[in-house]
């Protein structure tokens, strides 16, 4: 782990210093992946088979492909090459706090403000295969900030890394973590609201607010058309304005969940006011409301074996996923954690264990469940022609304990080279090592020099300059006193 | 004593105080223009009259021989609160009424939380700031200074370093509205995160320029509409723009940079970066927003005693190490910047921050600029500052060298065409014979009868002075004090009718007792300190 961890430290400064970058910048318009082992996800595996990529895309994927002459060629004997895995629930590449925990309806705040391009978990998950990610607020209000979709661009400035046209979303979170039973300080009043009836209340209370606010606009829009003159216009409000969008399916709900009760409670409110659950997120009693879920068309967004780490965690089986799915409800598995990003391949494989889940249908979970579950599967999640050139390559089976990431390529370009981050270590650890020595050479330098200044004081006597100096009268020369 | 006093600083101000001088045969670098050698620079009730070589000085100038000076358009400080009293207490959410000493708690924007846009530094000029004296010893004779505290802590004026009262600083208000993104800390009050104050920030804007509008529809049509609320912020804020301030935004890294000016093109406004210490990664970004950057020139460094265990990462050592690069890198892809010293505590270790930029790679000349002429421009005062031109506001600063030099002295600077002496710092010569820290009761006799002050000291190692003095006739802020041997001096300015008057305070210390004289404006009296009993102090001086 240590070691890891260094060799990652090491790495974030040659992308940050440009040489990654750059090398990303000038990749060839064409590349060959050569017979390797072709998990499409789509439509089966190609063994020996070559993935051709152009500008981008995937242009070809078969056997005994033709690639242009100038095609830069991997040859990628013996390994195994995937779509890029999705990660439906991170919350890696944020400035600042991941929860404006202030208030239960924080809908104003917005991640997409905020996306730190420095942070190294973006480097740490692709080294793990992840290419993208849907970055969610936290979970402490009933109504949470504004999600965004990203791709892990590293080396990229920050606006380079929404996925493009990925639809906004937004972040709802019930249950322990919204009613604070988890974080109250002591003395301190409690935060509303403070049980599962509350936080419906809220989140009724919300979607109530923008429906009127929105009637406040439609009238506006109604007066202004019909050309009366000086009507004052709603004031814009930032907590309202997504509210409005989820009403009109222009952006999707992600909600943190645990109890089938509260699964429950929300599909309900989400039907009265008309509006979707785009997907439930954890999700660990999902198992129990399955068809609901199914029914609602909500997708399920949950963990492999994580559980009983609070009350409501305590009903929780590994075997969530699997069941989920054979009820029809499209599943998939992600990490909110940066460090369980980095082998979402072994979290999905988990549930071949427990359930009896296919390898197709595991790797799915982390692939082209996610992308459907995202609104991106026309762009990502399978390796079929037209789709982007988001591809990992693994020297094993990803549904393999034993499998390591090789390479991770976006949008066609190599963004994780195994091989040629660590070969560049040496010279990072050497550039530390130089900026180090300089620092304490320059730190030297200005201790003597302030001890020198301390002994200057001794050629001059205080008597010299007399603080009690009279204001002399002005003189033609050397005035002194001004305006002091 | 108080009326003696007052009478005397009047008559300096009105008639002992020469308007008029002549600096003759000096080097004068106007910025803007040619350096010029063995000239002349005549300033006249405030402002410069006439540059050149053989010019005839006016019959009533004082002329002052400036064989071997170097004469600087009055350096300016583009973003500080030298010269604003201490920020009021608290600052923290207050509503369109305001005024609540003890701050609600912030749920949502509607409460303006860390808001004050109507604080305005010109009505917070603090004459007797020990700062304002210290800037100027290094040069400077302009800042924009701006209250401290919050998200929108409220407008900065330009001030020039030197007037009798409070009004005479002001040069423009207001010059510039600064934004920080700063949360409230903790996680019960809005904002507690980045996105928070960065949501917040964008509704203002959207609110104030709804007010605007709502306001002008509301005054066309009042009978059937419902009346627009009224809100301080907003309505601060409208007019604040409507004077065209600028808007101060932070960024520091290529992420806070980037993201800067991005917002800056959203909220559609005059915006100006400040902090830019990074700008040797993103320059260019900036110069093709055409966005003006205020540096700040408290470099990234080490941090003190920090755990030798924990090695920082390269990103971190690389920024260290290049930061001061950043100002070259401005320079060289054509983007307007200036210097501020907002994160610097004393006024000498400005200069030498700007030295290590030029050592980096940045031009004196650009150096220079920034320093003068390019803050006039960024905060719209360039047609009366910020360089030495026929016709602006005397500010000047007279060396004996280049300004850039480390052996270079300040020698004397104008102030709207005042002068001022600059003060050499005193420094101990001897180890101090006793301690001096703690509370004092200076006793002493004044024309006008007994009177006593309370002196609060304490004492470094070395002899170095600093504390408060009291008395009913205000506190002052203790410098150039030390204790040298038993020999002991200490001064404070105290406002004396709105006036800074210095107090000095020398004589000689038994290890018990200070005996010694005060001296202010030409008069002299002896004190005796002594340390009493917390009893009677209680009952003592104030």
């Amino acid at each position: 782990m240590r070691a890891w961890t260094n060799v990652a430290a090491a790495l974030v400064a040659v992308v940050m210093g440009g040489t990654a970058i750059c090398a990303a910048e000038n990749a060839p318009s064409a590349i060959l992946i050569r017979n390797a082992t072709i998990l499409t996800v789509s439509h089966g595996t190609i063994e020996k088979g070559d993935v051709l990529i152009k500008d981008g895309k995937i242009a070809a994927v078969g056997t005994s492909v033709k690639a242009p002459a100038d095609a830069q060629v991997i040859d990628a004997a013996g390994q195994f090459v995937t779509p890029g895995i999705i990660d439906c629930h991170s919350h890696i590449a944020i400035d600042g706090n991941v929860n404006e925990a202030s208030v239960s309806v924080s809908s104003m705040a917005n991640i997409a403000d905020v996306l730190n391009s420095d942070d190294i978990a973006i480097f740490r998950d692709l080294a793990g295969g992840v290419t993208v990610a849907n970055v969610l607020h936290g979970s402490a209000n009933s109504i949470g900030g504004q999600t965004i979709v990203i791709k892990l661009r590293w080396g990229q400035p920050a606006d380079k890394l929404p996925f493009e046209g990925a639809k906004p979303g937004i972040k709802f979170a019930l249950g322990e973590n919204p009613k604070r039973s988890n974080f109250r300080a002591p003395g301190a009043p409690d935060r509303y609201p403070a049980t599962r009836m509350g936080v419906e209340a809220t989140i009724r209370g919300a979607f109530t607010e923008a429906k009127d606010y929105k009637r406040s606009w439609d009238d506006y829009d109604k007066k202004v058309a019909a050309g009366e003159k000086n009507v004052i216009p709603p004031q814009r409000n930032l907590k309202l304005d997504p509210l409005v969008e989820v009403l009109e399916g222009k952006r999707y709900v992600h909600a943190h969940c645990y109890r089938e009760d509260e699964i429950l409670m929300l599909l309900r409110v989400a039907k009265e006011f008309g509006f979707k659950v785009q997907t439930l997120q954890h999700v660990l009693e999902g198992y129990k409301v399955a068809d609901e879920i199914a029914a609602a068309g909500a997708g399920a967004s949950t963990f492999s074996d994580w559980w009983a780490y609070k009350v409501e965690a305590y009903d929780a089986i590994p075997y969530n996923a699997a069941l989920m799915m054979q009820r029809g409800v499209l599943v998939s598995v992600n990490s909110d954690d940066a460090a369980e990003a980095t082998h979402l391949n072994q979290e999905a494989a988990k549930s071949m264990l427990y359930g009896g889940m296919s390898h197709d249908d595991a790797l799915k979970m982390v692939t082209l469940n996610p992308a459907i579950q995202l609104g991106i599967e026309k762009r990502v999640g399978s390796i079929d022609v037209g789709k982007d050139a988001d591809l990992v390559i693994y020297n094993h089976d990803p549904m393999s304990a034993y499998a390591v990431v090789q390479k991770t390529l976006i949008d066609g370009r190599v963004y994780f080279d195994r091989d040629k981050e660590i070969a560049g270590r040496g010279a990072l650890e050497q550039e530390k090592k130089e900026l180090l020595a300089k620092e304490k050479k320059a730190a030297e330098k200005k201790s003597d020099e302030e001890k020198k200044g301390e002994k200057k004081p001794e050629e001059k006597k205080p008597e010299e300059k007399k603080p009690e100096e009279k204001p002399k009268p002005p003189q033609a020369e050397g005035v002194q006193g001004g305006a002091q | 004593m108080c009326t003696s006093l007052v009478a005397a600083a009047r008559l300096r101000a009105q008639g002992g105080e020469p308007r008029s001088f002549a600096i003759r045969g000096a080097k004068v670098v106007p910025v803007g223009s040619a350096p010029v050698e063995d000239a002349t620079v005549v300033v006249s009730r405030g402002v410069i009259t006439a540059i050149g070589t053989n010019l005839t000085i006016p019959a009533d100038a004082w002329v002052i021989d400036g064989k071997g000076l170097v004469v600087y358009p009055g350096l300016i400080d583009g973003f500080t609160d030298v010269g604003l009293a201490p920020a009021q207490s608290g600052g923290a959410p207050s509503g369109a009424g305001g005024g609540g000493q003890q701050a609600p708690v912030s749920r949502g924007p509607e409460d303006r939380p860390l808001t004050t846009p109507w604080r305005n530094a010109a009505d917070e000029v603090n004459p007797s700031d020990p700062k304002i004296e210290s800037w100027r010893a290094a040069g400077f004779t302009t800042t924009i200074s701006a209250p401290k505290g919050g998200i929108f802590p409220g407008q900065a004026a330009v001030l020039d370093l030197g007037g009798e009262r409070p009004g005479d600083f002001v040069v423009k208000e207001p010059a510039a509205i600064p934004v920080s993104l700063q949360t409230s800390g903790g996680f019960r009050n809005f904002p507690s995160s980045l996105m928070g104050s960065i949501a917040y920030v964008r509704q203002v804007w959207l609110d104030t320029n709804w007010s605007t509008q709502a306001d002008g529809a509301y005054e066309k049509n009042r009978r059937g509409t419902e009346r627009p609320k009224y809100d301080r912020t907003e309505t601060t804020l409208a007019q604040a723009l409507g004077k065209h301030a600028v808007v101060l935004i932070p960024g520091n890294t290529s992420l806070q940079i980037r993201r800067a000016l991005q917002l800056a093109a959203e909220w559609k406004l005059n915006a100006v970066l400040y902090g830019g210490q990074m700008g040797y990664e993103v320059a260019p970004e900036i110069a093709a927003k055409k966005m003006a950057v205020l540096v700040d020139l408290k470099w990234p460094e080490a941090e003190k005693d920090a755990d030798p265990e924990a090695v920082p990462s390269l990103r971190t050592l690389r920024f260290r190490d290049r930061a001061p690069s950043s100002a070259a890198a401005l320079e060289k892809a054509g983007v307007k910047f200036a210097f501020y010293s907002r994160g610097i505590a004393t006024a000498k270790d400005i200069l030498p921050a700007v030295k290590k930029a030029i050592d980096a790679g940045l031009s004196p000349e650009a150096a220079l600029r920034a320093l003068t002429l390019s803050p006039a421009e960024i905060f719209g005062v360039a047609d009366v500052t910020g360089s030495i031109e026929k016709g602006k506001i005397a500010n000047l600063v007279v060396t004996d060298g280049d300004l850039f030099d480390k052996k270079t002295k300040v020698k004397m600077v104008f102030v709207d065409g005042r002068k001022y002496e600059v003060r050499e710092p005193i420094r101990p010569s001897e180890p101090p014979k006793g301690d001096l820290t703690g509370k004092w009761k200076l006793t002493y006799t004044t024309p006008e009868g007994d009177e006593e002050s309370t002196a609060d000291l304490s004492m470094a190692t070395d002899g170095t002075l600093s504390g408060t003095v009291s008395s009913h006739r205000g506190t002052g802020n203790v410098f150039s004090g030390y204790l040298s041997g038993d020999k002991f001096s200490f001064m404070i300015t105290l406002p004396i009718n709105g006036s800074p008057t210095d107090v000095s305070f020398t004589g000689t210390f038994d290890g018990k007792t200070m005996k010694g004289s005060i001296s202010a404006m030409g008069y002299t009296f002896d004190f005796t300190g002594t340390k009493p009993s917390h009893a009677s102090l209680a009952g003592g001086a104030q």
